[in-house]
């Protein structure tokens, strides 16, 4: 090798880069400390947090790299009421008093700007490339659809960046998901997301953070690739990561907290540095050819428990590890699913579209596709919950409300809702859904509550017809 | 926190894969502003069937169970959400280590910030005390955090990863935001070179 050669910077990934620009100190025996650009606070994982500063006589260091709003256990009936749940309303009333008190700006109940926190973010330009961005809750990796590091944290770490801008981090490992080809009609980013963690498990990408590159992933619009970076969690993986492009940048642009003329070239010019270099090194990789996948459905009680649509539930006498085969005993029980049938065809008594997975405009007018003219079936309880305050409005003005309303679903103010049914949005025991969601454990969206993971497309048609559909037979 | 001991326990076993904090803990109680409480509601939906009458079958209901202070579970636990609520739960209860073959990683730094020790062994190791659990239930392990150690019930030992500084932090009791804090000049250098940055107050 030439002297040359070796003096050239090694080629760095995405991950690298946005990771080495925000090293603030290395000492030996000690994790990184890494800064932290854009902290997303909820009502939820920062009550702890708040009191630990308090008890401790500290300030937040950098309010103006801070934003709270409540989503998680904020009811999603008409604002003009009062919060039934006293708990639920003393969370909100706290929360609203931490950030006042320590100069944290929120979007409270009554914005115009509230909403799920990690549709706010990109929706107000909050969010973008080459941050590190963090939040109490592990979907944070919504954000990194913007070539950003964006991780979950529990509520100790919400306290270290609340006090010091900073995180204690040790590197993850690299992996890239590479995502070729042309996807079928009908197909579309949960079901590349979907078919991943089905491939490699829940657990498939712990202790990593996923790239998703590739033609597939280059052709999605900013809202799909946020739907796909948002479940990298339930693939293990604590990030996921798409590099900029055009598509970023025009998205971007204009939005509340971009950079505006000169300063927004500058900043595209550094953004234009980010992707991934030529030869760079991954630590793990997987392919995937998008034009062989079809829509796909959980059937069981993680998100790993995919198939595709047209498929049959797989039989636990198949898998001869004894724990992995009475983990999905277990959850066919819990399910109360027979084996070796199909899903298409099975009765739905709740559909829920909404969740930081699947409740921006784009999912809400996938929905209003199928919904239009006609009527959800009658033993069919749907929920149509926009992520944010915004989306609503915008939704409205296009008039999807009331294609909503007219088709007999219901249309709800904007927070997390039946994905995490705290806030009351739940199912019954027994009750199963078709979700847009991304959790499907046991009793996620309701104690005893049997949920099927899906797209925005099969959520709606199975609305319809009141059983598991495959929405091209509605298209 | 607390400095971490050695300490010999019983072992609570939960032979279930991909274990995730909606189970640990479920998000009907997180609407709490404090950290009280939560060990009541640990394993809520698996422990307590209608009416909140305890399940006799569960684990944490069987006095063997009640007494232990390791939970052995299977493969990817903490698998899900962020909530450290999870670990406040499991050290509120009353355990101080989790065994498996892999943890998810929110959970597992999660854990290691409460003085609750996330031990991975090899699938061997996990099988073994898996057999030994069910062949004698008062069956105990000793775990040494300081060597990274863990002895199981037929005297044999496994060493364990852990990183060093958590593993420096837990022995001691270090607090980890007052380490951070020693490094202001080191942020505040770091600040003063930034390019770009937004700002929420405009």
């Amino acid at each position: 090798m030439s002297k040359g050669n070796d003096a050239r910077p090694k080629p760095r990934t995405i991950i690298e880069k946005v990771w080495d620009n925000h090293v603030v100190a290395e000492r030996a025996g000690a994790p990184t400390l890494l800064y932290i650009d854009l902290h997303l606070v909820h009502e939820v994982t920062s009550p702890q947090a708040f009191a630990g500063l308090r008890e401790r006589g500290l300030k937040v260091r950098r309010p103006d790299l801070t934003i709270g709003t409540t989503d998680h256990s904020i009811p999603t009936h008409d604002r003009s009421l009062p919060i039934l749940d006293k708990v639920a309303e003393a969370q909100i009333t706290q929360f609203e008093k931490n950030c006042r008190d320590f100069g944290v700006p929120f979007y409270g109940p009554h914005s115009d700007k509230q909403g799920i926190v990690h549709v706010i973010g990109p929706e107000q330009g909050l969010t973008q490339p080459g941050m590190t961005v963090v939040c109490g809750d592990s979907h944070t990796a919504t954000h990194g659809a913007f070539g950003a590091l964006a991780f979950g944290i529990g509520t100790s770490q919400v306290e270290h960046v609340l006090a010091s801008q900073c995180l204690l981090q040790t590197r993850s490992k690299t992996y890239e998901v590479r995502v070729d080809g042309t996807l079928k009609s009908g197909v579309g980013a949960k079901d590349i997301i979907l078919n991943l963690i089905s491939r490699i498990g829940i657990g498939g990408g712990t202790g990593c953070v996923f790239e998703y590159t590739g033609s597939a992933i280059r052709s999605l619009s900013m809202e799909e690739r946020m739907t796909i970076c948002n479940m990298s969690i339930e693939g293990g993986a604590r990030a996921g990561m798409v590099a900029p492009d055009d598509t970023t940048y025009q998205y971007l642009a204009g939005r509340h907290y971009v950079p505006k003329g000169a300063a927004w070239e500058n900043a595209v010019a550094l953004w234009r540095q980010l992707p991934t270099d030529e030869g760079a090194k991954y630590d793990k990789r997987i392919e995937i050819d998008a034009s062989a996948l079809e829509p796909m459905i959980t059937f069981g009680t993680n998100p790993g428990m995919g198939i595709p649509i047209t498929s049959v539930v797989p039989d636990p006498s198949s898998i001869s590890d004894p724990l992995e085969r009475d983990s999905l005993g277990k959850a066919l029980r819990y399910m109360d699913l027979p084996a070796g049938k199909p899903l298409l065809g099975h009765p739905v008594n709740v559909v829920f579209i909404g969740s930081c997975t699947n409740s921006r405009i784009s999912d809400l007018r996938a929905a209003a596709k199928i919904l239009k003219g006609r009527k959800v079936n009658p033993k069919v309880r749907v929920m149509v919950v926009p992520g944010s305050q915004q989306v609503k409005q915008q939704a409205q003005a296009e008039g999807l409300d009331r294609i909503f309303k007219e088709a007999g679903a219901d249309w709800r103010e904007a927070g997390c809702s039946m994905c995490i049914a705290m806030n009351g949005d739940q199912l019954q025991p027994g009750e199963y859904s078709v979700s847009t969601s991304n959790r499907n454990f046991e009793g996620r969206q309701g104690k005893g509550g049997r949920t099927f993971l899906a797209s925005p497309l099969t959520a709606a048609a199975s609305a319809i017809t009141g059983v598991v559909t495959d929405a091209r037979t509605l298209l | 926190m607390e400095k971490f001991t050695t300490f010999t326990s019983r072992l609570a076993p939960l032979p279930i894969d991909n274990i995730d904090t909606d189970q640990i803990i479920p998000a009907r109680f997180l609407k709490t502003i404090s950290k009280a409480g939560l060990g009541d509601q640990l394993f809520f939906d698996w422990r307590y069937g209608a009416e909140a009458k305890p399940n006799p079958d569960f684990i944490l209901n069987k006095p063997e169970g009640h007494a232990a202070q390791v939970l052995l579970a299977g493969d990817n636990f903490g698998c899900g959400s962020s909530r450290e609520h999870a670990p406040w739960a499991l050290t509120q209860y009353g355990f101080r280590a989790v065994i498996s073959t892999s943890f998810a990683d929110i959970f597992r730094g999660n854990s290691l910030k409460n003085s609750l020790l996330p031990i991975i062994v090899p699938a061997d190791a996990h099988k073994a005390l898996f057999a030994a659990i069910a062949a004698d239930p008062a069956a105990t392990v000793t775990v040494n955090l300081a060597e990274q150690k863990l002895t199981l019930p037929n005297g044999s030992t496994v060493t364990f990863p852990i990183d060093e500084f958590a593993k420096y932090c837990m022995l001691e009791g270090v607090d980890e935001l007052g380490y951070i804090l020693q490094q202001a000049p080191e942020i505040a250098a770091y600040e003063a070179k930034r390019t770009l940055s937004i700002d929420t107050l405009a």
